[in-house]
């Protein structure tokens, strides 16, 4: 059988190996324009003028919109979007701003006829430079319902008490998504009403977004997609890309094609913002943690209000009696952040968990240990027991499988000729987001079973996963079954995001799933006739049943969070300090595991997006001209294939009936967790040389 | 308050900015009016409908965009289609067979060795090229020679495990 928890290969697999699977931007329309943005060159002005003449007067230009004679927007209010519209007056707030959207009948013709697009600006003071005064910032809203500080206990009294105290600040970049697709928008207006189809995240959300902007009825817009190249958070909502796309149709009546350029990926859907952490840790001489306070200065933009929510899961690691948490928010002309792969504590960790190490060290004990001292099985902040918590077999297993105990605990102590060679590790917890979800399941009397659902597939497996669940419920082979996702006429999903689609719209599709079996059985499906027989008896030739799951009120439910170990190798040449990664061992608890060759390889994928925040990304800004400097691949570095090494992951299964229905939590942002701290720490072992700050460069290293 | 002045317009370019050119691909003749400055990729997914090969960068830097110029590796972001003409194109679409997937495409399958499938085309025409090239003999040497296309999803150890399978069958 191939139901839940079986090793299923990608069902979408010979589709995309073939390149017949069609992406936003391969999809053929009939009449189709080409839209080009022209993104502002300063990160705070006035617009002057812009000249049209050289671009009106450019072969194929259909249509040039500014904001000279763009309509007025209405105002967006779905969570997560970016609050300022684009081409409504003079105002440039960030570098990439759209000042200008093109549109012609070729691609060519659109991007030249934008080149000839002339702004002259008057250019306002401007601050793009986060780290150049922390002195100016302001206590961050609410975000995503979660407010800026949180404690319990009493911090202070605990620090001055304390026998061995330690702080620390420490600092993480600018990342930027860089999925392999850019994102891209295409619209058409037909009759009254809007059809788009977009790469986009959340379907209902970008419906939301359009039809506020637009002063539409949101039953007159549709939107979907069936495949989207990557989205790691960059593929949201309501930006001004997608705004302007829709617009753009309606006004000139023609279907447009926007897809942005790899440049405009970089200034268009937000950015991991770079953190400023103070992390202060106080205990006893055995290791016990009597405080911790996790203080937060994150960059924020003058655009929008995301929150780098980097403390938001400090307080669920570690059995201290007393914590604070607080964030500061740092406004800058730039755009709108947004959440990217992993967000909030997935950030919060780098500092946390390397101020573990050096309390280690400070200690004298083995880092593991101090972990395990610290160890709870009840979350902190509420005294309420986690869901189904397997943090000390994950400890214990990957320290068995990574060889621990080998470790000298000296820094400099190990090395492989020319390499110093050090070990390091460190905790993770994820909180499960998870949010209300609706599918239809149906069959016919041939056996196929058809699952709608407008949840949308990023490239995690959920194309694959999402079969297997109603293969299960049905006992049909999941060859039988097939999925219609990522459509605003489907029943309502929410944003694929938060490593919460399995959870959450997993257990719509078996609630449908059930529901229709039980209705095929009280129709006789019992008999030698199965499913068919049932169908003939209620004489229909198909039968769908609708189903929905919603999470139960977070105040009578344990603590839901997923936890793990990681635990990296680093090697660095004692003259040539750059340093790479041996061999990561990853243990996570996650509940039930739905498909363990695809959890695999979205495992594996974290891992990867660990090294990358560890020892490579960083979007430089240019404190002068206000800018993202490197806006392409080979300035943003991602990890290539050369630069991964082995990466050994395995779950700690368990059945976790408070998650979901199904046993499972999320996993589409664990991997990435923990990765960039255990390798901090594992340079520290291998160099003598505690690094703060990731990424970790050779610059750092070259001391002493 | 600081004044700028206005960018300069760039050049002009005629009326005329079409060609007509006769392209092989897949083993076909295609005729085809495009841009003077279309590049080879735009050509073949705006106007040619072959859209398997795709635009991550434009710019040389993934590697999405791979195809089989007279049977090398060539981004066809950074060809121009005009450069093309009277030379054999090979697309992810020509190395499909009909009914049916290429070993490399089984064995990509196989090893899980994609996840959003953007990249795949690409790495599919570079892992064929690479075991041709005799370029796939070691764990070490598939990571050198597969590292011009980038897997934002990161499926690499999966991709070298698809490519050390594919070549040991090939």
């Amino acid at each position: 059988m191939s139901g839940i928890g079986q090793a299923v290969s990608r069902l979408d697999g010979p589709g995309k190996v073939s390149g017949r699977t069609l992406y936003i931007g391969d999809i053929p329309l009939d009449d189709v324009t080409y839209a080009v943005m022209v993104p502002a060159t300063r990160p705070h002005a006035r617009i002057r003028t812009i000249d049209l003449a050289a671009a009106t007067a450019a072969p194929g230009v259909i249509g040039i919109f500014t904001h000279h004679n763009t309509p007025r927007f209405g105002r967006i209010d779905v969570p997560l979007s970016q609050p300022v519209m684009p081409l409504q007056d003079d105002r440039v707030l960030y570098e990439g701003q759209p000042v200008a959207l093109v549109v012609a009948d070729t691609l060519e013709r659109a991007t030249h006829a934008a080149r000839l697009v002339a702004v002259a600006y008057d250019e306002t003071p401007f601050d793009a430079d986060f780290a150049a005064d922390l002195s100016r910032t302001e206590v961050a809203p609410a975000f995503f319902g979660i407010p800026p500080d949180n404690a319990k206990g009493d911090v202070s009294a605990a620090w001055s008490a304390a026998e061995v105290q330690l702080e620390g600040v420490y600092r993480t970049a600018d990342r930027h998504h860089s999925a392999m697709e850019p994102a891209a928008t295409l619209a058409i207006w037909r009759d009254g009403e809007l059809r788009i189809h977009d790469a986009t995240q959340g379907v209902f959300d970008a419906r939301a977004c359009v039809a506020q902007a637009l002063h539409l009825d949101p039953e007159q817009v549709r939107v979907s997609n069936t495949f989207i190249g990557g989205g790691f958070g960059g593929k949201g909502w309501g930006w001004p890309y997608q705004i302007l796309a829709a617009m753009a149709a309606r006004e000139l009546g023609r279907p447009v094609k926007l897809v942005l350029t790899r440049a405009q990926t970089f200034t268009s859907h937000g950015y991991q913002a770079a953190t400023h952490q103070t992390v202060a840790l106080s205990a006893q001489r055995d290791g016990t943690l009597s405080s911790i306070r996790h203080d937060s200065i994150v960059a924020g933009s003058f655009a929008g209000d995301h929150v780098e929510g980097a403390g938001w899961d400090t307080h669920a690691l570690y059995a201290s009696p007393a914590f604070s948490t607080t964030h500061r928010l740092r406004r800058l002309h730039r755009g709108n952040p947004a959440a990217m792969r992993a967000p909030f504590g997935g950030v919060g960790l780098v500092a946390v968990e390397i101020a573990m190490d050096e309390l280690a060290y400070k200690l004298g004990m083995d880092p593991l240990a101090l972990r395990l001292k610290n160890h709870t099985d009840v979350d902190p902040s509420d005294g309420k027991p986690f869901s189904a918590k397997k943090l000390r077999a994950c400890y214990e297993i990957g320290a068995r499988r990574f060889g621990w105990s080998d470790r000298r605990a000296a820094p400099r102590s190990m090395r492989d000729g020319r390499e110093l060679v050090g070990y390091g590790m460190s905790s993770l917890v994820l909180r499960a987001y998870r949010f209300a979800a609706n599918a239809r399941v149906s069959i016919d009397r041939d056996g196929a079973v058809r699952i709608e659902t407008a949840t949308q597939d990023v490239g995690q497996g959920l194309s694959t996963v999402i079969p297997q669940i109603a293969a299960d419920a049905l006992g049909v082979p999941v060859d039988r079954v097939s999925l219609v996702l990522g459509d605003t006429i489907l029943p309502v999903a929410p944003f694929t995001g938060g490593s919460s689609a399995t959870m959450s719209v997993g257990s719509a599709v078996q609630d449908a799933a059930v529901k229709l079996r039980e209705r095929l059985i009280a129709a006789g499906a019992n008999g030698p006739e199965g499913y068919a027989g049932a169908l003939a008896a209620l004489n229909v030739e198909s039968l769908s049943a609708d189903g929905t799951w919603a999470p139960a009120d977070p105040e009578a439910s344990p603590a839901i969070f997923s936890f793990g170990a990681v635990f990296a190798e680093v090697g660095v040449d004692e003259d040539i300090p750059i340093p790479r990664v041996r061999r990561i061992v990853g243990v996570y608890d996650a509940g039930k595991i739905m498909n363990p060759k695809t959890a695999r390889s979205q495992m594996t994928g974290g891992v990867v997006w660990g090294i990358g925040q560890a020892l490579l990304e960083r979007s430089e800004t240019d404190p002068r001209l206000g800018r993202f400097v490197s806006k392409n691949l080979a300035g943003y570095l991602v990890p290539v294939n050369a630069d991964i090494p082995e990466i050994n992951t395995t779950f700690v299964e368990s059945f976790d009936p408070h998650a979901s229905p199904l046993g499972a939590r999320g996993i589409g942002e664990l991997g990435a967790l923990g990765v960039a701290p255990a390798i901090a720490n594992a340079v520290f072992h291998a160099t003598g040389v505690r690094v703060r700050e990731v990424p970790i460069r050779p610059e750092h290293l070259l001391v002493g | 308050m600081r004044t700028s002045a206005p960018s300069q317009p760039g050049g002009g370019i005629a009326a005329d900015d079409t060609v007509a050119i006769s392209l092989h691909i897949n083993g076909e003749l295609r005729h085809v009016l495009t841009d003077r400055r279309a590049t080879l990729l735009d050509t073949l997914r705006e106007r040619l409908a072959l859209t398997g090969t795709k635009k991550g960068c434009d710019r040389g830097e993934c590697g999405a965009c791979t195809v089989h110029i007279d049977g090398r590796r060539v981004l066809a972001c950074l060809a121009l289609a005009v450069m093309a003409e009277g030379r054999e194109v090979i697309t992810i679409e020509g190395v499909t067979p009909a009914d049916g997937l290429h070993p490399v495409q089984a064995s990509f399958i196989e090893h899980d060795a994609l996840q959003c499938g953007y990249c795949t085309p690409g790495q599919v025409m570079s892992a064929i090229a690479c075991i041709r090239e005799g370029r796939a003999t070691s764990d070490d040497e598939i990571r050198e020679f597969m590292s011009g296309n980038l897997c934002r999803c990161s499926a690499y150890p999966q991709i070298v495990a698809a490519v050390r399978a594919a070549a040991a069958g090939a």
